[in-house]
């Protein structure tokens, strides 16, 4: 609208935009799991981290993971916005202009690299600005709309927080921090597997080749129970090169049971039940990936503790 | 002012608000980017801040 003075006040795209609107790019929930991660790779980590510097790579991992997550949503806003369930997302609903979004995980993404080198080394600097290019370029732009292996190859970028946290304390990469990676890399397929099931419809309108719209539910069915088997086996691991001990051990024993009989499970049902499997399937990995790195943490604040007491 | 103008005018109100929340809330990141900077500065000198060659 113009005004007789001569300005245009009709409020743009931009104006509408709100800090939550802002927030909401850098996918807070997925935030959460990566924070999470970030923090217990940081503490099981053999050598100590001054607690702010600490806090800082931790800070700096979630704004990382935040930045990637809007540029993820800067590219695919296009799908987004066909998909019931990202159809509200800031850039879909008109309330952030894609320029904006790409701009600030531009930003974001180079300010929480540096910071996090500065803070505490360049290893760490690294594998995040990696892990943001992988999540950003290699499965945003390249795999997620050309393969139905696309959430196989970039559940990497979901797998690294771990590793960057403890490489924010070590400066290194150990065979530990490697299994930590393959635990969250082995998880990503029967997580994303499990809801693409469910919501099989949404990725077909999107045009999303995930497994079940491009191999069927029967192949998605097998494949998520041989990646549970890889889990629960690679989730023995870190009682294996002693970086856990018995209350992690028990707790990937029984979490992995449970992973297990839901994924047969599913595999044995169909129709409208199969859905039903593949929804309670979904829930239980968020659990079972949070209550396994809670057992790390509580076998190495019991170690700590132990230590402390002899 | 037509019903038009006056929901425009609403809008327009309601968009400057946003943007001054906006404005505030870049400001007050440029300082929390500031004091974390400052923070990390001394944290990673340590007790060595006060060691110089003389």
């Amino acid at each position: 609208m113009v005004y007789m003075d001569g300005h245009d006040r009709t409020a743009s795209i931009a104006d509408e935009a709100r800090i939550e609107d802002y927030f909401a790019l850098l996918k807070p929930r997925v935030m959460s799991l990566v924070v999470f991660t970030a923090f217990v790779g940081l503490i099981v980590a053999p050598q100590a981290i001054h607690p702010v510097l600490g806090f800082v790579a931790i800070l700096c991992i979630a704004i990382g993971a935040g930045a990637s997550g809007a540029l993820n949503m800067w590219y695919d806003s296009d799908i987004d916005a066909v998909m019931s369930r990202t159809i509200n997302r800031p850039i879909p609903s008109g309330r952030v202009p894609r320029e904006e979004a790409f701009a600030f995980g531009m930003t974001l993404s180079a300010f929480s690299v540096i910071t996090l080198g500065l803070a505490t080394n360049w290893v760490a600097a690294g594998l995040l600005a990696f892990t943001i290019f992988f999540y950003a370029v290699v499965y945003t732009v390249w795999l997620k709309r050309s393969t139905p292996q696309n959430i196989v190859i970039g559940g990497a970028a979901g797998a690294f927080p771990p590793m960057i946290g403890w490489a924010a304390v070590t400066g290194t990469v150990s065979i530990d921090a490697l299994i930590l990676f393959m635990i969250i890399f082995l998880w990503t397929p029967p997580h994303f597997w499990a809801l693409a099931l469910y919501k099989k419809g949404d990725y077909e309108a999107a045009g999303i080749p995930m497994l079940p719209n491009v191999a069927g539910e029967r192949v998605t069915q097998n494949q998520i129970v041989v990646y549970t088997v890889l889990l629960c086996a690679t989730a023995f691991g870190p009682v294996l090169t002693g970086l856990a001990g018995m209350v992690y051990g028990l707790a990937a024993a029984v979490l992995g049971a449970g992973f297990a009989i839901l994924a047969v499970r599913l595999r044995m049902a169909e129709g409208v039940e199969m859905k039903r499997r593949a929804r309670v399937l979904f829930t239980y990995s968020l659990g079972y990936l949070f209550v396994l790195f809670v057992a790390l943490l509580a076998d190495s604040g019991l170690a700590f503790w132990l230590g402390a007491a002899q | 002012m037509n019903m038009k103008d006056e929901k425009a005018m609403i809008s327009h109100d309601i968009a400057r608000k946003r943007q001054r929340r906006r404005s505030i809330a870049i400001g007050l990141s440029l300082a929390a980017l500031v004091l974390l900077f400052y923070v990390i500065t001394v944290v990673k000198l340590g007790p060595a801040v006060l060691v110089r060659a003389i």
